[in-house]
């Protein structure tokens, strides 16, 4: 995969600081993020539990609970900073430009509705919103049945006035939206997606039901999709068909992809770029294949060494030493000193800036710097 | 691709679905006997009109007053009357009017107070409740005290002072029901919306640009329904009874009116030589009340999808 440097970031996140007031005290989540995402291409955020994945793209999509405070950074989604949006803005930015997948499809339908209807809302809560796309999509498919008769050219009339002065019945806008999500079903492979529409959630599988999120999501044509750990709550076997269609999805739709997971093999498998996380920091962010073969950072170098190999004999599973710091008093300078086996005097005292060591391989450690 | 379709080629979703809850139906007597009683009474109340001409409660034949010409019951009471003439399949009251004729007429009165009640007090509730629950905070405070100062007062006590002072109509009667009544299903919708907005379906509703009033009223609310609609369901049966509580103490917009509680009332000054002035009008209201309280025990049991598994 060649990336395209010469196009703008479809997302910059630069020193992005988030606190939780909670009752034990502050809690330092996001201490100085920086992030940036190109357009089209797959980033993996990967870190262990509670480093701050989640946090990130929850600030991004302005999720986060009300006693989460931005300390300092910006977001710029698509040329706009998102925090300085009100909230019914970031709203319509959510029906649009963004899209979220999320962990656990089961409990991320409601139970008592058919999938239709929750697809169908996404669409006809802002009809206005979607018109030209239901159209020109209607029209696309009149042309590729290839079939002509009287009522399809009546059709084709209507449609084409109907894309001229941007107004659509209601019952118009259902009956095109049908259409419309019936084929994003297909999409997602999606077996007999015209049956699944008035099907309740909990007629369907795990694989189904995840197929239904990521049609919910590209329903929207995002620029950018945030997975949230979408293969969690699956089986093997599952996660290897929803990591398929991710990667042929990712050549179909005009987005930008950041895959938040905790499974160093499932970012192998589909991810161009990789950050790592720890404690609320980015601390290395390289190509895929980059990271694999020479990581830098001592904490992603012992990431990488605790993934079991089918090619080794090992009696003890190798790990990193220590536990995942408490953010309500966080670790002074660099996060991961009281871990990091090549620590020095200075690791406690200076939080070491994320710098490009190489051509496209940034790291936040103070041994690499000059 | 591994996924398998479920095989429902021979019946389509909805369909299905209708003929698994007649099947839940069919399996559970006791639902099935509640279900048939309050089905018969809102058929009753809806042809009384065809069978009793609603201004039948008006008439006054003191020819046949306090008459009892059933050949089939024998009370064994010597002093009772028995009237030449139409047949009185329930005898008459004080007033010559037909017993069962006078329960035709006061079923539909009793149903329509208790329907209007329950709906609105659930309607009240389902949108203060659910406003309260999910923002939260100040409105929530807000919405919760007001409640708690009608809940303060006794019901009954309540409905009594605003109907002596007010004056002793139908829809005055309806009202103080109701103010005595809707804090109760605030309290419930706001429970249940509370936990249910906890649920990650929101977070992803939230996620999917969807605004507040959409996730409340479409997403939260249905789901938060049936406990509501099963309390509603009892509650008719509760209204019933307190209505008529309220009528047999005398709040009757006049003597005459055909509601069961009054016919009640006025047969247990005859107990003794008329019992049954007071036997059917007493029943009808225990058979009534008996028969929603056992749908609103079963409804749950069959038309919750989420309890099907």
């Amino acid at each position: 995969m060649t990336l395209k440097k010469e196009e703008g970031p479809i997302l910059n996140i630069s020193d992005l600081r988030v606190t939780f007031h909670t009752y034990a005290g502050d809690v330092k989540a996001l201490n100085g993020v920086d992030l940036t995402v190109r357009k089209g291409e797959v980033l993996g955020l990967v870190g262990e539990s509670g480093c701050g994945k989640s946090v990130t793209s929850l600030a991004v999509a302005g999720l986060l609970p009300r006693n989460a405070e931005f300390v300092g950074g910006t977001i710029t989604l698509a040329g706009a900073d998102i925090l300085k949006m009100s909230r019914e803005q970031i709203r319509l930015r959510r029906l649009t430009d963004l899209a979220m997948v999320f962990q656990d499809p089961m409990t991320y339908l409601n139970p008592v509705l058919t999938i239709g209807s929750q697809i169908l809302e996404i669409i006809t809560q802002e009809p206005q919103l979607f018109t030209s796309t239901l159209v020109r999509h209607r029209l696309e498919e009149i042309q590729s049945e290839g079939k002509e008769g009287p009522a399809l050219a009546a059709e084709r009339e209507r449609l084409l006035s109907m894309s001229r002065t941007g107004k659509a019945g209601r019952r118009e806008v259902n009956r095109l939206a049908r259409h419309y999500v019936i084929s994003i079903l297909r999409k997602v492979r999606l077996p007999n997606p015209a049956k699944v529409l008035d099907m309740y959630p909990f007629e369907l599988s795990g694989g189904m039901r995840q197929r239904v999120m990521i049609a919910m999501a590209l329903v929207r044509r995002p620029k950018l999709l945030l997975a949230d750990e979408i293969t969690t709550a699956l089986d093997v076997t599952v996660q290897a068909q929803i990591l398929q269609l991710l990667r042929e999805l990712r050549n179909e739709i005009d987005a930008s992809i950041i895959l938040i997971t905790h499974d160093l093999a499932v970012v192998a498998e589909v991810c161009d770029r990789v950050a790592v996380m720890y404690a609320g920091n980015i601390v290395e962010l390289a190509d895929v294949d980059e990271l694999y073969s020479n990581p830098l950072h001592p904490y992603s170098k012992g990431l990488l060494a605790s993934i079991p190999r089918v090619d080794e004999v090992r009696t003890q599973q190798v790990s990193i030493g220590g536990s995942v710091p408490n953010l309500l008093f966080p670790p002074s300078g660099c996060r991961f000193h009281p871990r990091c086996p090549m620590a020095f005097g200075k690791c406690s005292q200076v939080k070491p800036p994320l710098v490009e060591v190489k051509p496209g391989h940034l790291v936040a450690c103070l041994l690499y710097e000059e | 691709m591994a996924e398998k379709e479920p095989d429902r080629s021979s019946q389509t979703g909805r369909w299905a679905d209708t003929r698994y809850m007649l099947h839940l139906f069919r399996q559970n007597p006791i639902v099935l006997a509640g279900t048939l009683i309050s089905a018969a009474s809102v058929i009753i109340a809806l042809i009384s009109g065809l069978l009793v001409s609603s201004t039948y409660w008006n008439h006054i034949t003191p020819s046949a007053s306090l008459c009892w010409n059933n050949q089939l019951i024998d009370w064994h009471i010597s002093n009772v009357y028995n009237c030449g003439g139409p047949v009185y399949p329930l005898g008459t009251d004080l007033y010559g009017r037909g017993l069962l004729q006078m329960i035709i007429v006061a079923i539909p009165v009793d149903l329509q107070i208790a329907f209007e009640v329950v709906a609105s007090a659930m309607i009240i509730g389902i949108v203060l409740g659910g406003v309260a629950a999910y923002m939260g905070g100040a409105v929530d405070e807000i919405i919760l005290r007001v409640t708690d100062i009608f809940l303060a007062v006794p019901g009954i006590l309540l409905a009594i002072v605003l109907l002596v002072v007010l004056g002793r109509t139908i829809p005055i009667l309806t009202t103080a029901v109701l103010i005595t009544w809707w804090p109760f299903y605030v309290r419930l919708a706001r429970s249940q919306v509370l936990s249910e907005k906890e649920k990650l379906y929101v977070e992803r509703l939230r996620a999917t640009g969807a605004g507040g009033a959409r996730i409340l009223f479409r997403h939260i609310i249905p789901n938060t329904i049936y406990p509501l609609l099963i309390q509603g369901t009892l509650d008719i049966g509760a209204v019933i009874l307190t209505v008529s509580a309220l009528m047999f103490i005398g709040l009757t917009p006049d003597p005459k009116y055909p509601e069961l509680g009054n016919l009640a009332k006025q047969g247990i000054q005859y107990i003794f030589t008329a019992p049954w002035l007071i036997l059917f009008p007493g029943l009808t209201l225990l058979i009534i009340s008996v028969g929603f309280n056992l749908l609103g025990d079963g409804i749950r049991d069959v038309f919750d999808p989420r309890l099907r598994r």
